[in-house]
């Protein structure tokens, strides 16, 4: 059998370092975690489906599905959805205003990262404390 | 200079992948709709929060909910799909590997999307 065509070459010319390489600034950070919750909610949409799916099925299929998500592993994904989807929201917010020419500064695009992971974190926490402090449920 | 080009081929100006910027065009217009579209979405779930299944039933059985809940599911997946494409350019050098894993994120997204839109119209039938 021939070889894979498409086998990378191996690299003979000087190459610049990788990513291994550097000290990690925080608009790297926030880069690798865009993709990463992007890749997470990708995933959480299956458990949207799940969900819709329990409603759809009256309350045996609506117990079912809290019946999982209220354990602790459940209520864990769901907080990690929850932030993946505040993050990804806050910093797809500043991903358009980059492609409209607005944020490319360096000190600026540093101070973004910083307060866009700060609101991500404090958007969740938010989120869970109204739910458990009964200010949910306000669709009845 | 000689070009194996056909005078369309070249007047398209979309080169080998044949599809220019509709992935970074579709990948935005999709991000600008899910904004208003996950604040509603973030909205409902809270309101749900703690409810039971008839008042779930009954807020999605309504048509604007119903038609809203579509629309976040059918932008969420697609721009899912047009994002995990991006991942696995990036990270997936083999041609047979990424060829599979392409299929699977095409199958996955069709399959979730499906279940979850019979399932919105199956809770507005009831």
């Amino acid at each position: 059998m021939a070889d894979n065509p498409q086998k990378p070459v191996a690299a003979t010319r000087p190459l610049s370092p990788h990513l291994t390489i550097y000290r990690w600034p925080v608009t790297m950070m926030t880069s690798i975690t865009h993709r990463v919750t992007g890749v997470g909610l990708s995933l959480g949409t299956g458990i949207l489906a799940w969900w819709l799916v329990s409603i759809s099925n009256g309350p045996q299929g609506w117990e079912s599905f809290y019946a999982v998500a209220l354990t602790p592993v459940g209520l864990l994904v769901l907080f990690g959805l929850t932030w993946s989807l505040v993050y990804h929201f806050l910093n797809g917010v500043r991903h358009l205003a980059w492609d409209l020419g607005y944020g490319f500064a360096k000190h600026t695009a540093e101070r973004n990262s910083v307060i866009i992971t700060a609101l991500s974190i404090l958007g969740a926490l938010a989120i869970f404390a109204a739910v458990w402090s009964g200010r949910g449920g306000y669709l009845q | 200079m000689s070009t194996a080009q056909t005078p369309l081929h070249r007047v398209q100006g979309l080169g080998s992948s044949h599809s220019g910027t509709a992935h970074f065009w579709h990948e935005r217009v999709t991000a600008v709709a899910l904004i208003p579209l996950s604040l509603w979405f973030l909205y409902v779930m809270l309101g749900l929060a703690g409810t039971n299944e008839v008042i779930a039933l009954q807020f999605l059985a309504h048509p604007w909910n119903a038609l809203l809940m579509g629309a976040f599911v059918v932008f969420s997946l697609y721009h899912a799909y047009l994002g995990l494409q991006v991942v696995i350019d990036d990270y997936i050098h083999t041609a047979g590997m990424k060829i599979a894993l392409l299929l699977l994120r095409l199958l996955a997204v069709l399959l979730v999307g499906g279940v979850s839109l019979f399932a919105i119209v199956r809770i507005a039938a009831l």
